[in-house]
């Protein structure tokens, strides 16, 4: 589904992804796992077409997206969760919803994509006039995440949803997520700093560490590797 | 009594202008951050605009109230096109240069405008025609407020209207609002930034294009400089406000309006400045965002 061939990436002179390939294939939740400053949001933010790689290229659903721009990658269907949410903090709850809707035009399915987010996060509709830099940490992920589901992306990046916030809210998140993956059919690209979570959702995982990918395998093996364990998972 | 509703309803139509212009100050500083002191002259041109299309369709004989419509369209179509212009000329390849540089591309902007109408249509004072006729239903006020005030404060008073409705409840204005407030974010949820940002520019150009038609219509003559001092005081205006705030903008330009029509009605009118800036300097001191302003807490 998604194709990253050797992409590297700089801010001015700084290469800050060296080489990266990356494949996802269709209803996989893969993760992307790596110390702090290995390159992992630059990774998001170059797919997003934020900080557009200098070299290599991006395929989506079998055509090259690495020369679109931000607005053209979000209507083929790729819609991304930052790091630190990103909520619009002066914007109602439903405003913010109404924006991660931004390019659709089809206003009954808008409608109803919006009922199934008020039944899979009732709190969202108890605060729907409020304005979003009023909302707790967790209630802010949780529309983080809606926010990028009313674009209906048929992959869905996800920038450390479980930073700042408490265990027991970590695991709610968790549980949306996967069940976003299983329901809605949903592709996840997960990045996370909490090797040990990701990996227990995750089907496949790729470790980086100073802008290249150093190891690659399914999840269920990444977390018994000892590499992983003594790096990652504090083992 | 009479004396101050005189200068109450002086001070609000001062208000009105200062408003029109102040609105594109901080419009533009909300979306990109810049003071774009070009922006005065934007006023200017707009005032030009009228005053050759009014001067063109005087000939022709149309009635006054159809060349006040049709030279006000294209002041609102000419200086738009120079707002939109100079932000992709002057702004836009500095927009990921350090805060300095587009301000700096700003200056010399606003430079440039003056002394290129300064070339084009020398540095006398031309007259405009008064547009405005004097409403018979207006006699027996005509001591207190004149008919082109009201024609500046009914005209002001819908496009302010407008303009908070296009903010609040259209796609574009959504969009405005997201992209002032996280930039990066709205990107990501598929807002053209550029289209937004030039759309900011064509909105603060168009009404500082009316008001440069309105005021030039009320006061009688228009020259190359107008734009500087009438900037300086929106400018102001939207400071006082809080700049970045649509609302604080309105707000400031009526109290430095006010400020100002009564520091000349009660003292003298060579004070109309002190007043003025002295107010700037203590509304600074006291509220440093601004009236309305929200004082930014920068997350780490």
């Amino acid at each position: 589904m998604l194709d990253l061939v050797n992409i590297q990436t700089y801010y001015g002179n700084i290469q800050a992804l060296k080489n990266i390939s990356i494949h996802i294939d269709e209803g996989e939740i893969v993760t992307l796992i790596g110390a702090n400053g290995a390159g992992k949001t630059t990774t998001l933010m170059s797919i997003s077409g934020i900080v557009p790689p200098k070299s290599g290229t991006i395929t989506f659903l079998g055509e090259p997206i690495h020369d679109l721009n931000a607005e053209q990658i979000v209507a083929r269907g790729i819609s991304q969760v930052p790091e630190g949410r990103h909520i619009f903090p002066y914007l109602t709850v439903m405003e913010n919803l109404d924006m991660g809707a931004f390019l659709r035009t089809d206003k009954r399915n808008i409608r109803a994509d919006l009922e199934m987010i008020f039944e899979m996060f009732p709190i969202l509709s108890d605060r729907r006039h409020q304005e979003g830099g009023t909302l707790s940490g967790g209630e802010q992920q949780m529309l983080a995440i809606s926010r990028a589901l009313m674009a209906r992306p048929r992959l869905l990046l996800l920038d450390e949803p479980s930073l700042g916030l408490a265990p027991l809210i970590i695991k709610k998140i968790f549980i949306i997520i996967k069940e976003i993956n299983r329901t809605r059919n949903t592709t996840i690209f997960l990045v996370e700093q909490n090797a040990n979570l990701a990996l227990h959702v995750a089907d496949r995982g790729y470790v980086m560490e100073n802008g290249s990918i150093t190891m690659e395998d399914t999840a269920a093996a990444l977390l018994v590797n000892e590499d992983v364990k003594r790096s990652y998972l504090g083992i | 009594m009479e004396y101050f509703l005189e200068l109450f309803l002086g001070g609000m139509t001062r208000g009105s202008i200062y408003a029109l212009i102040a609105l594109g100050y901080t419009m533009v500083y909300g979306i990109i951050g810049l003071i774009n002191f070009a922006h005065g002259e934007i006023y200017m041109i707009g005032a030009f605009t009228a005053l050759i299309t009014a001067s063109v369709l005087t000939i022709f004989g149309l009635n006054p109230f159809a060349i006040l419509v049709l030279a006000g369209l294209a002041a609102v179509v000419y200086s738009s096109a120079y707002g939109f212009t100079i932000e992709k000329v002057a702004y836009k390849p500095l927009r990921n240069a350090p805060r300095l540089s587009p301000l700096i591309s700003a200056i010399g902007m606003s430079i440039f405008l003056q002394n290129y109408v300064l070339l084009a249509q020398t540095s006398d004072f031309m007259p405009f025609p008064n547009l405005i006729p004097e409403f018979a239903f207006m006699e027996p006020w005509a001591h207190i407020i004149g008919s082109s005030e009201i024609v500046i404060l009914a005209v002001t008073a819908v496009a302010m209207v407008l303009l908070t409705l296009l903010i609040k409840f259209t796609r574009i204005g959504k969009a405005m609002r997201a992209t002032a407030q996280d930039r990066k974010m709205a990107m990501l949820v598929g807002v053209n930034i550029n289209r937004v940002i030039s759309v900011t520019f064509i909105i603060g150009s168009s009404l500082a294009a009316i008001g440069g038609l309105l005021i030039a219509s009320h006061i009688g003559q228009i020259n190359f400089y107008i734009g500087f001092i009438a900037g300086i005081k929106a400018f102001t205006a939207a400071v006082l406000g809080g700049i970045g705030s649509i609302p604080g903008a309105v707000l400031g330009s009526f109290v430095l309006g006010w400020t100002e029509s009564f520091a000349t009605g009660y003292i003298s009118s060579d004070y109309e400045d002190v007043f003025a800036f002295s107010l700037l300097v203590l509304i600074l001191i006291f509220r440093p965002a601004g009236i309305l302003g929200r004082s930014e807490s920068k997350k780490v």
